[in-house]
């Protein structure tokens, strides 16, 4: 079930030869020197690298939150570069979902108000909106977080809550920066599963993080090293998985 | 990794046949570390001879059935009582590997990290993907599917992905201090440098010719 279907579908997001340049003169950095990336509908990717690396670079401006120095961002073949303030807010709001690493919650809403908000912009009612808020909700495990307020909830808590509000509506990208660094390992894995099947049923999602557990979730790892990727691991069918990692046979008791 | 022990928890439910028994174990393991029914047989005998299992009949069909006897159940009690030892660690060709390659000259260790990242993240991609499918509750071919074989199988896929983990991050933190070693000795030639260049400003035109070589 690899998504990898280069060339055949126009990819949900595409990275052409992005660089990003922070500063100027002695104190230029060159965060990302010329990356190319496709995400296709379906596929999961995940982006490692240490600090420094780009990674955070690269998902600011996937979504359109920052603008590359270089080259172009195109969001379902629509290049953000060209689009006016208004169209790409409207971009952003309908075809991607974001989760912050640091949840960027409002702290005068409810959850399910934080969730509902982009829906409510988006012309959807209020009791339509709520409905689809308490589903995300369910869908995470924490339909009893609707109507608490983000200074009343553990940090993991809120995190669950902006991964809701990211995966609500019919959004055809999720990015996500180390959206399970609060949660326990198995909250956290029952997250990565919510991610993963929504990619299953068609979305495309990319997501940073420097742990190779999470990141085994993707379809493909790409590894960023000095704002370059360096190499990718594509993840195959894994029926025959079982066969190879049974090298390491047993010996017999004595 | 011991058979023994598998074989006589297995035991320890009821009698059982070779074939069986390689049957179970598998279903428990995910075939992880298959098993043949030779092995099986071979521990199988020497469990008897041991005095742990002994025959206990044959079926219509012919297949010899063992049970567990009573030192067979003290043998396996201690078994779960008893920790794994650690205090010698299994020979680890990845750390001998990396171990013989930062001392043998020309060797790009960087280029041995990555291409042994790339390949330990591509395993834990598989193994998560089998346990995606094992949480989402899609039976094995081959098993019977039963909620205690259901959770030995996810426990064993967890050990796979916290010892693949362990390794990747492993291999993360050699590359930090690799590049850490790189920049102290490129700190410390550049240091000798500096001070040759200002020792030869000392004693200049005389050494100038050893500067050059340097």
């Amino acid at each position: 079930m690899s998504h990898t279907q280069e060339g055949r579908q126009t990819p949900v997001l595409h990275l052409e030869n992005v660089t990003r340049v922070h500063g100027h003169g002695a104190a230029e950095v060159q965060a990302l020197r010329g990356v190319d990336l496709k995400v296709h509908p379906g596929e999961f990717v995940a982006v490692m690298g240490p600090s420094g690396s780009g990674k955070s670079t690269l998902l600011t401006l996937a979504g359109g939150l920052d603008t590359p120095s270089g080259g172009q961002v195109l969001i379902e073949g629509v290049s953000l570069g060209e689009l006016n303030r208004k169209k790409l807010a409207q971009v952003r709001r309908r075809s991607v979902g974001y989760v912050f690493q640091d949840y960027n919650l409002i702290p005068a809403l409810t959850a399910a108000e934080n969730i509902s908000l982009p829906r409510e912009l988006d012309g959807l009612s209020a009791r339509a909106a709520r409905r689809e808020a308490l589903a995300a909700l369910e869908e995470l495990g924490i339909p009893e977080l609707a109507d608490r307020f983000p200074d009343d909830m553990s940090g993991g808590q809120q995190q669950r809550v902006a991964i809701a509000r990211a995966l609500i509506g019919d959004r055809r990208l999720v990015l996500a920066d180390e959206p399970t660094g609060a949660l326990d390992s198995t909250t956290g894995e029952a997250v990565l599963a919510v991610l993963r099947a929504r990619c299953d049923a068609g979305a495309a999602a990319m997501m940073v993080t420097h742990e190779a557990r999470h990141a085994a979730w993707a379809d493909r790892v790409v590894f960023l090293r000095d704002g370059r990727m360096v190499d990718e691991s594509v993840s195959q069918d894994a029926a025959s998985l079982l066969v190879s990692a049974a090298t390491n046979s047993m010996k017999v008791d004595e | 990794m011991s058979i023994r022990h598998g074989l006589l928890a297995l035991l320890d439910q009821g009698p059982r046949y070779g074939y069986q028994l390689r049957t179970e174990f598998e279903a428990r393991t995910g075939a992880t570390w298959p098993l043949n029914v030779g092995q099986v047989y071979t521990t199988l005998s020497r469990l008897e001879r041991d005095g742990l299992v002994e025959p206990a009949g044959e079926d219509e069909d012919g297949h010899q059935f063992y049970a567990v006897t009573d030192a067979g159940r003290t043998e396996l009690r201690a078994w779960f009582d008893t920790p794994v030892p650690r205090t010698s660690p299994p020979r680890d060709e990845l750390a001998i590997k990396l171990a013989m390659a930062v001392t043998v000259p020309g060797v790009d260790v960087s280029a041995v990290v990555q291409g042994q990242r790339r390949h330990s993240i591509k395993a834990l991609q598989d193994y998560t993907r089998l346990k995606g499918r094992a949480l989402a509750g899609e039976s094995r071919p081959g098993v019977v599917p039963s909620a205690s074989n259901d959770l030995a199988w996810l426990l064993v896929l967890d050990q796979l992905i916290f010892q693949t983990e362990a390794e990747i991050r492993w291999l993360d933190h050699c590359e930090t201090r690799l590049a850490q070693q790189a920049e102290t000795l490129q700190a410390e030639a550049l240091q000798a440098r500096t001070a040759e260049t200002a020792r030869d400003a000392r004693t200049a035109p005389a050494k100038r010719g050893r500067r050059l070589r340097a």
